[in-house]
């Protein structure tokens, strides 16, 4: 009846997951109660999850990915503290519990941290910056959005019920096989990335579409914002690289539930095809998050430094050179296979060349504050706090890159140090810069700078004395995933990350106050203008939060700083441009199709890990009900009149003629 | 200002003083960087060359990001607004061909290094190679010496000056062998025969482990390879006692074990490697069941040694 299930799947022998689960199972009751008490129900229904608005979903994949960090950050702590101890001991994780710590840090911060974090903001972003009024397919949108949530939430009950994964956040095979993981670790991982990279898929095909096909007019290719072009490489590298994924892991699958060879030691299976395939997917994913991160860098370097972005088209070239090049890069992943001189010389050379991408990125990007006037607020220093630690960890990347230093820094804790110091670094530094920066624009009130400030120089400080020791540690000859050692050299060094890890948790503390406090004091950092920081795409155009239709008016777009162009014209004439004629605007309507979908994607997902049959065909039949039901649907879209548009965007107006009267600016 | 440039005053000597204590430290015993061996000297010679070749432009646009950075913050009234300094040919010209020569520089290094430190490529001596077969378990080593008609678990013992040549398989799940001080590590793979050639230069005890995790007894699979004089590792490979390797002790070899005390054998079935890694053996043997899976065999808590 319950497949696999029985009461021996929960952990009643090791305390650290139960109490754990059960912390979080109680927050979410209790949240729940709350908002049943309160009455909130309806109005979360209507305006959050049967929402299809870009914006609202970009801010709901921001807070799956701000949760999700947490989450890893803790595995993390865990992780830094065992190994602190572990010396000729074994510290406080048995191997079973400590290797399910490590597989499901790397899965949730690269697949359900950093991931939602990226969509998130191009969600929110890129519609803004391109002038128009949402992505081609808003309800696919929220499918997107909810089949990501599934996929964490499943990651998240592996924690109480059965485990997770003790593989590494990449299963390799043979180990991942049914033969030496026979526990539902890896059946949770399959499922769980599964339904959520359908997901990350359909957001992949959904932005491609919204940026090849839907801009404002007069929004040439040449006259797009960098993020949005990062963002359009960013999804050509998804609609590129996760089919791959996919069909990998159904391999593994198909493997595991139906005895099929692909990857097993018996019947001719090879393990190596594996390898090859996760990383032909693997790699180009780390520039599906870091493109998008050049992209946030290169819009607030740009704004802070009062000028454009320098050498415009040689990002936008660098930037596709880095897209198409990602793809030729795969075997270094695993060098030391003994693939021979050749293969390994082409894919170490084909590896260096991406950093001519980057490097050209880096020197626009010091050009652009050459000759600029540079005011350090908070996304400001998380953008030099990136280009000064970026370079070195690029250059320990280009080192690993070198087959013969590769032989002897593959797997150590060397290479540990180097994609955390570029994950670090570039992509976790780029979101929270981004969130900072776009945060008025999403809730009409700036971030608290003080407690931002603070958590920068914790995170820097922290991230340093982390990480650096690793890399020596590594020098010293040291290989990841340790559970335990009894090497005196590597102690003190992983005591003193250990230390870097108290850092960091100073850091978290200071960003999640920082969130409270300028909640709180959410009216004196109110931002009346919609444009806070005095900015240059066209997001800044509209009020914030901006309206559910963006713009009253589409914007002609003539030029490649327009915006900038029609505000600097604003300020010359001392008035605004002329009132345009108002229309109604058609919108699309709210749909729970994404929210019922990804309710019996949870119940398939479930059901096939723990091989109870009869609950997946009730999850499918109910999936495909809900598309059935959506698909008939009579009226997509609704009306809102241009009365309303008007009485709206008359008062954006006013707000902006009391600036060119005054001269009273938030960002001066 | 003059805060900053105290504190500057103060941090800067700490931060020397304490680069000046890291740098030693990375001389310690195990380090990559103290190679006992033509290949691992090698290996970290390339390392230190393109590391070199890198600072060489990354040191400069570290400081220009910083001096840039500094010069123009709005607050410096003496630096000069030019917002519109957005384009310039002969700067896209330098900053694209900076990077292209430094790889093109870097790429002959890469393709030399390649192909001169290739594990597979035989060390060149007069010197016959000493054949090593290296089968990696669940969680132990197995090392047979064909000509020696000896193997030992968990124990490498090799004479030093001369070439070895290593044929490496697995018979169960990838892993690496790894001895940092030697030079280069290579995948051991269920079905396959990887080839590895070092030469330890001098005697000593050596770190050895792997570099793969390969599950729950991962930590344990060292084998801290000991190198000793010629004359000392023949005596050594003459006096080696134990039970013969055939097919019954292999058996017990596939079967899971955690850290597995070193032990020998003496008497080897001379096929047994090829065997292996033919996959005419049966591959090791699972865990006990995870959580949710179905219920298995037992490990073996500690030692495998029959």
């Amino acid at each position: 009846m319950l497949g696999k299930l029985s009461w021996s799947a929960i952990p009643f022998d090791q305390p650290i997951p139960l109490i754990a689960g059960a912390v979080v199972v109680l927050l979410m009751l209790g949240a729940l109660a709350l908002v049943l008490a309160k009455g909130w129900m309806p109005y979360l229904w209507k305006e959050w999850i049967t929402s299809v608005d870009h914006k609202r979903l970009g801010i709901m994949y921001v807070l799956l990915g701000l949760l999700m960090l947490l989450r890893g950050f803790i595995d993390a702590i865990m992780m830094r503290a065992q190994q602190a101890v572990a010396y000729h001991a074994q510290g406080y994780l048995p191997p079973e519990h400590y290797n399910q710590v490590f597989s499901a840090h790397g899965t949730i911060m690269v697949l359900f941290a950093a991931m939602p974090l990226v969509i998130g903001l191009m969600n929110f972003v890129v519609p803004l910056q391109l002038g128009v009024r949402d992505v081609a397919f808003p309800t696919l949108n929220s499918v997107s959005f909810w089949l990501t949530a599934t996929g964490a939430l499943l990651v998240n009950i592996s924690l109480v019920v059965g485990e997770f994964a003790r593989t590494g956040w990449l299963p390799y095979p043979p180990l991942s096989e049914l033969r030496y993981s026979p526990g539902v670790g890896v059946d949770y991982y399959l499922w769980a990335v599964q339904i959520s990279g359908i997901g990350t898929l359909l957001t992949g095909i959904n932005f491609v579409t919204t940026i090849l096909k839907i801009r404002a007019p007069g929004m040439t290719y040449m006259r797009m914002p960098m993020f949005s072009w990062t963002a359009l490489a960013s999804c050509l590298l998804i609609l590129a690289a996760f089919p791959v994924l996919t069909a990998t892991l159904a391999m593994l699958t198909l493997d595991r539930y139906l005895g099929f060879h692909f990857f097993t030691n018996e019947a001719g299976g090879n393990a190596m095809m594996f390898m090859n395939l996760i990383w032909a997917w693997g790699h180009p994913e780390v520039y599906i998050l870091v493109l998008p991160a050049f992209g946030i860098y290169s819009e607030v370097i740009s704004t802070f430094s009062g000028k454009p972005l320098f050498g415009y088209r040689s990002m936008v070239a660098a930037t596709l050179f880095i897209c198409v090049v990602s793809f030729m890069t795969w075997l270094h992943h695993f060098f030391t296979m003994g693939a021979g001189g050749d293969v390994n010389a082409a894919f170490g050379i084909s590896t260096s060349i991406i950093a001519v991408g980057t490097g050209v990125k880096i020197y626009n990007w010091l050009f652009t504050m050459y000759g600029g006037r540079i005011r350090f607020t908070t996304p400001m220093l998380w953008s030099m706090g990136f280009l000064t630690t970026f370079i070195t960890g690029g250059l320990t990347g280009v080192l690993l890159a070198v087959p013969p230093a590769d032989f002897i820094l593959h797997n150590s804790m060397f290479l540990v140090a180097h994609f955390h110091h570029v994950i670090v670094a570039g992509v976790v530094f780029a979101l929270l810069a981004g969130i900072e920066f776009w945060w008025p624009k999403a809730f009409g009130y700036r971030l608290h700078e003080g407690w931002g400030k603070a958590t920068f120089w914790f995170s820097i400080v922290g991230f340093y004395v982390t990480f650096m020791p690793m890399y020596v540690v590594g020098i010293l000859g040291m290989t990841r995933r340790l559970q335990h050692y009894d090497v005196a050299e590597w102690h003190w060094w992983l005591q003193i990350s250990s230390v870097g890890v108290l850092i960091l948790i100073v850091a978290a503390g200071c960003q999640v106050a920082q969130l409270l406090v300028s909640y709180i004091r959410r009216e004196e950092l109110k931002d009346i203008t919609g444009d806070p920081w005095n900015g240059r795409t066209l997001e800044w155009v509209t009020t914030s939060p901006p309206p559910v239709y963006n713009f009253a008016v589409l914007p002609q777009v003539i030029d490649t700083e327009y915006y900038w162009e029609l505000k600097q014209r604003a300020f010359e004439q001392a008035r605004l441009s002329e009132e345009p004629k108002y229309e109604a605007i058609e919108m699309p309507r709210n749909s729970p199709t994404g929210f019922v979908c990804a309710f019996f994607a949870t119940i398939i997902g479930f059901a096939l890990i723990w091989h109870i049959w009869w609950l997946m065909i009730v999850g499918l039949i109910g999936a495909y009900a809900t598309f059935v039901v959506f698909a008939w649907r009579d009226v997509p879209e609704y009306m809102i009149p241009a009365d309303e548009v008007a009485q709206q965007d008359r008062a954006r107006r006013a707000a902006r003629q009391h600036i060119l009267n005054t001269g009273e600016v938030a960002w001066q | 200002m003059i805060f900053i440039r105290r504190v500057g005053r103060r941090v800067l000597p700490c931060f020397c003083v304490l680069a000046a204590g890291l740098l030693p430290s990375l001389a310690q015993a195990d380090s990559i960087l103290e190679p006992v061996g033509p290949v691992g000297k090698g290996d970290a010679l390339i390392m230190m060359d393109a590391l070199v070749i890198m600072l060489a432009i990354v040191i400069p646009t570290m400081i220009a990001t910083l001096g840039f950075a500094w010069w123009y913050r709005a607050s410096n009234t003496r630096a000069v607004y030019r917002p519109d300094f957005t384009y310039s040919g002969k700067i896209e010209l330098v900053v694209w061909s900076i990077p292209t020569l430094t790889i093109f520089f870097l790429g002959g290094v890469i393709w030399i290094g390649s192909h001169t430190l290739d594990p597979f490529t035989p060390i060149p001596s007069a010197a016959k190679p000493l054949e090593i077969e290296a089968v990696s378990f669940d969680w132990k080593w197995l090392f047979i010496y064909p000509e020696q008609n000896v193997a030992t678990v968990n124990q490498l013992v090799v004479p030093v000056g001369r070439p070895l040549h290593f044929r490496i398989t697995s018979a169960s799940v990838f892993n690496v062998f790894f001895v940092p001080r030697l030079g280069s590590m290579i995948y051991a793979m269920n079905g396959m025969v990887s080839q590895l050639n070092l030469r330890a230069d001098k005697p000593g005890k050596y770190l050895g482990f792997s570099a793969h995790f390969s599950g729950d007894g991962f930590p344990d699979m060292r084998f801290d390879p000991v190198a000793v004089p010629a004359a000392q590792f023949a005596n050594w490979a003459n006096g080696v006692k134990g039970a013969q390797l055939d097919r019954n002790a292999l058996g017990q070899l596939l079967k899971q074990s955690r850290a597995v005390k070193p032990y020998a054998y003496r008497g080897v079935d001379p096929a047994l490697f090829d065997a292996i890694a033919a996959r005419r053996v049966a591959p090791g043997e699972g865990p006990e069941g995870g959580r949710g899976g179905a219920e298995g065999r037992n490990v073996m808590p500690h030692g495998g040694a029959p």
